[in-house]
């Protein structure tokens, strides 16, 4: 059992490609835990960093500095009575929620975290991907289709015209950059997620950077297109409160709801990731073939503890500003707690560091390794989620033709070109 | 002129047929939908029906009265000093400007006018009172387009102007700041010093609103060319204050007919070219940059003197009647007071900016989008406490 | 007033010493000499109509052209006075939508300011409707009055003026003044069920308890 347990871990492959379906549940689980939670610091995050932006101080009071809220929030919508309008289609209006979440968290399975720390490395990995993760529009359709109410059709009615338009210029950004993957001795390419970060790291670039400007053109229309298909400012269309109310979940409260925003932000962490393994070098640590040698890799296996111990420190300070007033107490001590539990883990990251830093074969080098794979990419998707936020706070609401035509006349015509040229330039390089 | 005019009284302003015949189960006739009166963007208890072609609006007809407290009844049961107050909760937005009208009105009938002293005070809280109105304007119109973070900005600083009417009168929001025949509170001290205070930290505030909205490429797709209405369509449908002026008619009560102290300031009036919403964003912007300028002339030249007119106990205008009105932030405000010789008005008519600028909103969404519906909404900047009253 | 309401309105303590307020009461008309001569007519005028009663002003008759040209088109049917600087027109019912339509297409009076109604339950012609009227290039104010009988139509001006087109629904809502070629005339603050008119002086605060309140709200009494 237990050898069954251990034998994975000296692979250097997925456990979906080393057929252990253990290993592969665990992974899944690990993956649905952590996306959930990351979901819920975003939540938190997203409304702390909004209220900042707008002079506000966001959620204060349940925990220290709001830090509770998003459970309690999930508390409250979990207990909140489940509301099915009388004129509703039921079964769908129950379905619908389920749909998103499911197609939201399903893409989660080929999203590579590291070379082997992925479910599995499936050869037609972005395309399941792409296939998977447009599903999530028949869930807000069905959403707003079985309220049998007015805004949240005209809501699913824009959101299926939107995420329609956008995926076409979507696809062929992603095109091009697949494009770029063929450039190597055997001219063949790949759609394997994993594939595509390895041949980020063999022809030492990142496909942001190839062909400059065409991988940044290509990756800023896949920037664009990817909020507009996950619905957030300024593409909030299906949603727009001041216009549909709430849009496609108006009918919906409660825990349902609850559902349509846990699809909604692990819908915005998969595109990310998209974004990240395609043109931002995935898992890879900055510089890999400039700053090498054992000496670097110490360095930089050193930033997750790092990070860690910098959170830490900010909840430390914050703890030392608290007013030192007896109504302040609970929340200090709360507040210090937290602060010390990320100390911990700076403690452990950094001391996994520093044992693995000589023997990658070990177990505690596998995991050094693993660490800094997730380290790197979870870094580079937090810059796109804070970007969704910042995006957000800043502008206004594009009207529904104005997105159609950003979308079909805009967008469509420059990932063309962006293609075009790629394969031209690519052609005459090889 | 006669054009659009025919096409306009035929009917055509807010009123919908909306008995359709029995449908189909599936079927391709418009949508019918109802917006509000419970709805993020209809600044208050407005409840607007409309018809749609997909997103396209074929017509609306906007029902009003949610609010509707009767103020112009109360005003015949009340005596006129007592009645004061209550305009305040007309347009709550704009309460000092609300007050002004009336009691200039009252002293139009009385036949006195209030001292100096207290018209340049009255000028000064009126323009504060313009900007803070605007500032909520600003801050709601963004909200509706979707940009959530002026609203905060604009708050934050309407707090400022909320302040000094508390300094000055006790209440920020309806604050019954004035009397009939003048002032009742004298200046507090460092009232001038607030005002000034003010006008140095307010400017740089415009600039932060402009910066976040005027060049933004989002906001000029969502703001030009919608609701577009000609000048000439605006006088047809009474259409008073900034959307006028947006509209190309340099037209301002506080320069063609000035009350109060107007008359002393020197100040322009903004226009705009083409009637959309983008132009009545800016004369608004504008606006506020010349209430500035007014306050800083009226607070440096604030004359000493009584604050209060030679003004009976007992509010008793003779037999008549009078017609007043103001350039109040939404538009010409104006009241119709009718005197029997008692103490208590006749009949007292307001003549509200927001209610006759709310007709226009048909005209101008017709054709346009759900999206521009809110827009427009928002651009009107109608307050329903005075669409109602 | 109507009997229901009085009772409401709390009795002010200065209306219980009646005689000594008469005297504050008389202050406009001494007053108005020292106020700048705004309106130039006030305190001349003032003084003969002052013997019976210690009044104000009193409505003087205005001429101008434009007066004199409708005079000597319609005759007797209009009447031209001049308050406070504020000039109005009677007129009579039967002239009405000619005389506003001419106002409008000869005198520029383009912008209808508003149009409203006063009750006078006393009156045979029991309602003066009124429309405020504003001409943008002579800036200049103007308005026309005419009295109506209860129950009796009057033109509407949607046609003149597009703006009147609430307005008129306003003032049906609220006086019960039908107007004739109005495109939509319905109740437009009141719910559509409502029983009266509000703004008649017969329409008593303690009526509505009666018929609204304790009807469709199910309580007691509103105040």
């Amino acid at each position: 059992m237990l050898n069954a347990f251990m034998s994975y871990l000296g692979s250097t492959v997925p456990p979906g490609n080393a057929d252990n379906q253990l290993w592969a549940l665990i992974y899944v689980l690990i993956i649905f835990a952590g996306v959930s939670l990351a979901v819920v610091a975003m939540n938190w995050i997203e409304r702390k960093a909004l209220a900042h932006f707008q002079i506000r101080l966001g959620p204060m009071r349940v925990g220290p500095h709001g830090l509770l809220q998003p459970i309690a929030d999930a508390l409250k919508l979990m207990l909140k009575e489940d509301i099915i309008p009388a004129q509703a289609d039921a079964v769908v209006f129950w379905v619908a929620p389920l749909i998103g979440l499911l197609a939201a968290f399903t893409v989660y399975t080929v999203i590579p975290f590291g070379p082997s720390q992925a479910v599995s490395d499936m050869n037609i990995g972005i395309l399941f991907m792409l296939g998977v993760s447009s599903l999530g529009v028949l869930g807000i359709i069905t959403a707003g289709w079985a309220s049998n109410s007015h805004y949240p059709l005209i809501g699913a009615l824009r959101s299926s015209a939107q995420m329609v338009s956008y995926e076409v210029a979507m696809g062929l950004a992603i095109v091009s950059a697949l494009l770029m993957t063929s450039l190597n001795r055997t001219g063949t390419g790949t759609l394997s997620m994993i594939g595509i970060v390895e041949a980020q790291q063999q022809q030492g670039v990142w496909f942001i950077f190839k062909f400059f400007p065409l991988g940044l053109i290509a990756f800023v229309i896949f920037a664009i297109a990817m909020i507009a298909e996950t619905n957030r400012a300024p593409f909030d269309l299906p949603e727009a409160e001041s216009e549909l109310t709430a849009g496609f979940h108006t009918e919906y409260s409660g825990l349902r709801w609850s559902l349509f925003m846990l699809g909604e932000y692990a819908a915005m962490i998969a595109v990310s990731s998209i974004a990240v393994t395609l043109w931002l070098g995935g898992w890879m640590r900055p510089f890999p073939n400039l700053l090498t040698g054992s000496a670097w890799d110490f360095i930089f296996s050193l930033f997750p503890g790092l990070t860690f111990a910098g959170l830490a420190a900010i909840a430390f300070i914050g703890t030392a500003r608290m007013p030192a007033q007896a109504y302040f107490r609970i929340q200090r001590i709360g507040l210090a707690v937290f602060a010390a539990l990320l100390g911990l883990i700076a403690l452990l990251l950094l001391a996994i560091a520093v044992a693995g830093r000589t023997n990658d074969a070990s177990i505690a080098g596998r995991f050094r390794e693993g660490i800094d794979y997730v380290y790197w990419f979870v870094l580079k998707v937090a810059v796109f989620m804070y970007l969704f936020i910042w995006y957000r706070a800043t502008w206004p609401r594009y009207r529904f033709d104005q997105l159609m035509r950003v979308g079909w006349k805009v967008m469509l015509p420059i990932s063309l070109g962006v293609l075009i040229l790629t394969a031209i330039v690519g052609v005459l390089i090889s | 002129m006669k054009d659009s005019m025919d096409e306009l009284s035929n009917g055509a302003v807010s009123h919908l047929d909306l008995e359709t015949p029995e449908k189909p189960y599936l079927d391709a006739n418009e949508l019918i939908i109802n917006m509000g009166p419970q709805h993020p963007a209809t600044h208050g208890v407005l409840r607007v029906i409309l018809k749609l072609d997909g997103e396209k609006v074929l017509g609306t007809e906007c029902v009003i009265g949610y609010l509707h407290r009767g103020v112009e009844k109360i005003a015949e049961n009340r005596t006129y000093t007592m009645f004061n107050p209550y305009v305040d909760r007309m347009d709550y937005v704009a309460a000092v400007s609300n007050g002004l009208g009336y009691c200039e009105a009252v002293e139009k009938l009385l036949n006195v006018e209030a001292p100096p002293r207290a018209q340049y005070i009255r000028v000064v809280l009126t323009e504060l009172n313009r900007i803070a109105s605007h500032q909520l304007w600003l801050g709601t119109h963004a909200l509706d387009i979707g940009a959530m973070t002026p609203l905060f900005y604009t708050f934050r600083d309407r707090e400022e102007i909320l302040k000094i009417f508390e300094r000055y009168c006790g209440a920020r929001l309806t604050t019954h700041a004035f009397r009939i025949g003048g002032c009742q509170y004298e200046t507090y001290a460092g009232f001038e010093k607030d005002v000034k205070n003010f006008l140095a930290f307010f400017p740089p505030k415009i600039d932060e609103y402009e910066a976040l909205l005027t060049s933004n490429r989002i906001w000029l797709e969502r703001t030009k060319n919608v609701g577009v209405i000609s000048g000439k369509d605006c006088i047809a449908l009474g259409v008073t204050g900034p959307v006028l002026r947006a509209s190309g008619v340099k037209w301002d009560l506080r320069k063609a007919q000035p009350y109060a102290a107007y008359s002393k300031f020197d100040f322009e009036i903004p226009v705009g070219e083409n009637g959309d919403t983008y132009d009545r964003y800016m004369v608004r912007m504008i606006e506020m940059r010349q209430s500035l300028r007014i306050i800083e002339q009226a607070v440096n030249g604030i004359p000493e003197g009584p604050i209060m007119g030679k003004v009976p106990k007992v509010i008793k205008p003779p037999v008549g009647e009078i017609y007043h009105s103001i350039e109040a932030p939404k538009g010409e405000l104006g009241y119709f007071i009718v005197s029997d010789g008692s103490t208590q008005p006749y009949r007292v008519r307001v003549r509200p900016p927001s209610f006759v600028n709310l007709q226009a909103l048909d005209i101008m969404v017709r054709g346009m989008l759900v999206a521009d519906v809110v827009a427009v909404i928002g651009t009107l900047d109608i307050v329903l406490g005075e669409v109602d009253r | 007033m109507a009997e229901e309401s009085k009772p409401l309105v709390p009795p002010t303590p200065e209306g219980e010493k009646k005689p000594a307020a008469e005297k504050p009461a008389a202050a406009p008309a001494t007053a108005s000499p020292a106020a700048p001569a705004k309106p130039p007519a006030p305190p001349a005028t003032a003084k003969p109509a002052a013997p019976a009663k210690p009044t104000g002003p009193v409505p003087l008759p205005w001429t101008s052209p434009l007066v004199e040209k409708y005079r000597r088109q319609y005759g007797s049917g209009i009447d031209a006075l001049t308050y406070l600087g504020q000039n109005y027109l009677n007129v009579d019912r039967s002239l009405i939508p000619d005389i506003l339509r001419l106002l409008r297409d000869e005198e520029q009076f383009d912008y209808c300011v508003d149009i409203t109604a006063v009750h006078y339950p006393k009156r045979e012609r029991q309602f003066d409707v009124v429309w405020i009227l504003y001409s943008f290039p002579r800036n200049e104010r103007l308005r026309v009055k005419t009295q109506i009988a209860d129950g009796a139509s009057i033109p509407s001006v949607v046609s003149i003026w597009p703006t009147a087109n609430w307005l008129e629904r306003e003032v049906y809502d609220m006086f019960g003044i039908q107007f004739d070629g109005h495109p939509d005339l319905k109740r437009i603050l009141l719910p559509d069920g409502w029983k009266g008119h509000p703004l008649r002086k017969d329409y008593g605060i303690l009526q509505q308890d009666k018929e609204w309140v304790q009807v469709n709200l199910g309580i007691e009494s509103g105040q």
